[in-house]
């Protein structure tokens, strides 16, 4: 057994480090360590650097543009882009549409669309839920119905993420509502939201942000070319999707991220005297967070491991979403609370982005109840927690 | 034992459930975010005897006792109506204390409101940390420094402000009472939303006119003993929110249905319900307890705030956590109604001490009371 990396492995992570050092901008890594709102241009400015480094798809086989690194590299890369502050790659296109096109799109698809999503010409959202399917999925009601060279959609769907920014949705659609199981009637479609008939309202969360939309579609009309793989087949594919690249799924390095931040702020908060990171109580708790996220970064290099050796990743990516966001979430819990009464005015201008008001109280604290707040996602999203947990007792348990 | 409810007590809390039921709702919310209070429902409040309700009859009110504090934040909690009521609690109970007879009738009757200038940068809460620097000459006060997340403050017309007339920026001693009007020359202001509903500011002063009031010796018994009143109006007030968010919840896992059936009826989520029903009761004992003690003398009453605080913190944490949880997505918008709860109840822990700030002060002072 051997924890550390090879001399190859750590070479690239010196060079992932390089690269972060001379190639992100510290006006964009500011902003995402005081938790301000990232505008479209800001992603657009840092897939623009991935891109030009040819990181931009680490993911992808070199045939279609990537980089086609091993899991291992792809993890450092990962762990070490989060842990700087970097953005975050928006993942719709890449991680998402991206490799369901390379496994079931026609051979027209994949060279039209792929090479947009690799030069950002095109900005993709995820149509999957609806206001009565969440948890469960398959029970989609966002109708397409074949007229000649064309499918009318008429539904909705809902808690699109960034889909205010979004040219194109890919959307799981019912094609056929007599199908014996709800699965067998959904098809995987590809929508221009140009199209008339497509209206996007934005959702305001409870922190404030406005990063996810409701998006109704009323006869919209969608070339049948824009169906991927078969009809019905749909439900196939978004399972695809939802199992595939899910090695990034415990969030190591937004952990790793956001425990330094969290010490930086209680080293400079000041408790009775002496620094928070000094109360017993609190450093306790710091502690045992810090605890679990050097036992779970080694079981994340367990899954990498074996995926690097060729097993698609299974129950193992459920355990870690959710030992993944209960410590991310303990994480924003312990920043929140680390600020004190500065938790406490709620100055949305203040994380705006190109904000140039005077903070209220220490800089680094306006986002700190936001994110807790806003990171509440976490355990919801991508399969909720207790939806995670059903998969564990099923298929790891077999309870 | 008895915890029934006095019929007065009952009678005020029925009244003014009903009036909020009426009254209260999105816009006057947004009212208290943008200049600290709805007036119309400030004066409701009034009218109803809830500002009365928290002042004793020699003091001009009908109440003031644990059990009356109790009552009347336990309904407000309820509907997360954000007014100034704590404040008027507080910093009403301080100037009751210190004599200032008019300024309590008249936020009785509901045409004043108040605020209390303690925190500052960096003193966290710690009540006895006080570095804004009082000076005296010719018998006339000035005030300098920095006041920081002072609820309330825009809306007040009279300040209560701790400063220092004497020792070192930690001492217990040397601690001054002051009132300053809110118009007082050197006075600024940066205000701001809470994140809790209601508006909050930085207060900086210099050399800022005030007036002395309270004990020539030190303040910090009276202001521990007020805080510790405030403490239980704002677990009150939790366990009101806790109450409501716990039935918001239940509706919505008896209403939403995900595989065909509603998702209360999934065992994993009635077991989350139940732990949340078990601590939410907890919490409601903690109440009883602080309100049954907070006259007694000051290391009993502690003892008994720190407790409440301490467990409500641990409780209002798993309430807000799970209730977004168990709503999925739509607990995460602030359309619905339980985004405000959420973040009111969530705002509990940033003052007046959080759990683990109350946690350190019931172990020493149970040090305490063991030696003695
Ligand atoms: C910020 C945010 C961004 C999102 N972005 C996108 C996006 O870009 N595109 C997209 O398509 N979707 C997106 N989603 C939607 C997300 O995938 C859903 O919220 C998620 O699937 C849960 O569905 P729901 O919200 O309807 O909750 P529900 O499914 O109604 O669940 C409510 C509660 O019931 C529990 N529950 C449900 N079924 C069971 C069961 N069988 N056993 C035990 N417990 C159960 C859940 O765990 C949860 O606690 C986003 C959501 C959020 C909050």
């Amino acid at each position: 057994m051997d924890l550390s990396y090879t001399p190859e492995e750590r070479a690239f992570r010196d060079e992932v480090r390089a690269f972060l050092r001379d190639r992100l901008p510290k006006r964009l890594s500011d902003k995402v360590r005081l938790g301000r709102h990232l505008s479209k241009d800001d992603y657009l400015e840092w897939h623009a650097r991935l891109r030009e480094k040819g990181w931009l798809a680490p993911n992808w086989p070199k045939a279609h543009g990537g980089a086609e690194l091993s899991a291992v590299q792809r993890h450092i890369l990962d762990e070490e882009v989060t842990a700087a502050h970097a953005p975050r790659v928006v993942p719709f296109g890449l991680n998402m549409l991206g490799p369901v096109l390379m496994k079931f799109g026609s051979s027209e698809q994949q060279a039209h669309y792929l090479p947009r999503i690799l030069n950002d010409d095109d900005w993709w959202c995820q149509g999957y839920s609806e206001p009565g399917a969440g948890s469960d999925l398959a029970s989609v009601r966002t109708t397409a119905v074949r007229e000649g060279d064309e499918y009318v959609v008429n539904g909705q769907k809902t808690w699109t993420t960034l889909g205010q920014h979004a040219d194109w949705i890919f959307c799981l659609v019912r094609t056929d509502p007599q199908a014996e199981k709800p699965q067998q009637g959904i098809s995987f479609l590809l929508i221009d939201m140009n199209t008339p008939g497509i209206e996007v309202r934005p959702i305001v969360l409870i922190d404030g942000s406005t990063e996810v939309n409701e998006v109704f579609f009323s006869d919209v009309r969608v070339p049948v070319e824009n169906l991927v793989g078969e009809e019905n087949k749909g439900w196939t594919y978004a399972k695809y999707l939802l199992t595939h690249e899910r090695t990034g799924i415990a969030g190591v390095g937004f952990a790793s991220a956001g425990l330094a931040n969290l010490k930086r702020i209680a080293a400079t908060e000041m408790s009775g005297g002496r620094p928070l990171s000094e109360n017993p109580f609190f450093a306790a708790r710091m502690a045992q967070v810090e605890i679990d996220l050097m036992a779970m970064a080694t079981t994340n290099l367990r899954v990498v491991a074996q995926a690097e050796a060729g097993q698609a990743p299974g129950p193992e990516s459920s355990m870690l979403k959710i030992k993944g966001t209960q410590i991310r979430q303990e994480i924003n819990f312990l920043t929140r609370r680390a600020v004190g009464p500065y938790a406490m005015p709620f100055a949305s201008e203040l994380l705006e982005e190109g904000t140039n008001h005077e903070p209220i109280g220490p800089e680094y604290a306006a986002a700190a109840a936001p994110q807790y707040l806003n990171n509440r996602k976490l355990s919801i999203y991508g399969g909720s927690n207790e939806i995670q947990r059903g998969i564990i007792t099923k298929t790891l348990l077999n309870l | 034992m008895d915890f029934t409810m006095s019929d007065e007590r009952r009678m005020l809390a029925d009244s003014l459930r009903r009036t909020i039921e009426r009254q209260y709702g999105p816009e006057a919310r947004a009212k208290a975010d943008d200049t600290g209070s709805d007036p119309a429902v400030w004066a409701a409040l009034a009218e109803l005897g809830v500002l009365g309700a928290l002042f004793t009859e020699e003091q001009g009110g009908f109440g003031g006792a644990g059990p009356d504090i109790a009552t009347v934040f336990e309904e407000l909690g309820r509907a997360a109506v954000a007014e100034p009521v704590t404040e008027a609690l507080l910093a009403g109970g301080i100037l009751a204390d210190c004599g200032k007879s008019d300024a309590v009738e008249q936020l009785i009757a509901g045409d004043m409101h108040l605020c209390l200038a303690q925190t500052e940068p960096g003193n966290r809460y710690d009540l006895t940390t006080v570095s804004t620097q009082a000076t005296e000459s010719g018998g006339a006060w000035a005030l300098t420094g920095h006041k920081s997340v002072v609820v309330n403050a825009p809306a007040a017309n009279l300040i209560v402000v701790t400063a220092r007339v004497a020792g070192d920026v930690g001492d217990r001693d040397g601690i001054g009472l002051f009132t300053v009007a809110a118009n007082a020359k050197g006075l600024a202001m940066r205000p701001y939303p809470m994140i809790g509903g209601g508006r909050g500011a930085e207060v900086t002063l210099d050399a800022t006119p005030a007036e002395r009031i309270g004990p020539d010796d030190t303040a910090a018994p009276i202001l521990e003993r007020h805080v510790a009143r405030a403490i239980l109006a704002q677990c009150a007030e939790a366990v009101g929110m806790m109450d409501a968010i716990r039935d918001m919840t239940l509706d919505y896992l008896r209403t939403r249905k995900q595989f065909g059936r509603p998702i209360g009826s999934f065992q994993a989520l009635q077991h989350r319900m139940a732990d949340m029903a078990i601590e939410i009761e907890q919490a409601r004992s903690a109440v009883l307890n602080l309100a049954g003690h907070v006259d007694e003398e000051p290391a009993l009453r502690d003892r008994h705030a720190s407790a409440a605080k301490q467990l409500i913190g641990r409780a209002a944490r798993l309430v807000v956590e799970d209730s977004v949880q168990l709503h999925g997505g739509i607990g995460m918008t602030a359309e619905y109604g339980l985004g405000h709860l959420v973040r009111r109840l969530m705002a509990v822990d940033h003052r007046f001490g959080d759990t683990d700030h109350h946690l350190e002060r019931f172990i020493a002072l149970r040090i305490g009371a063991e030696a003695g």
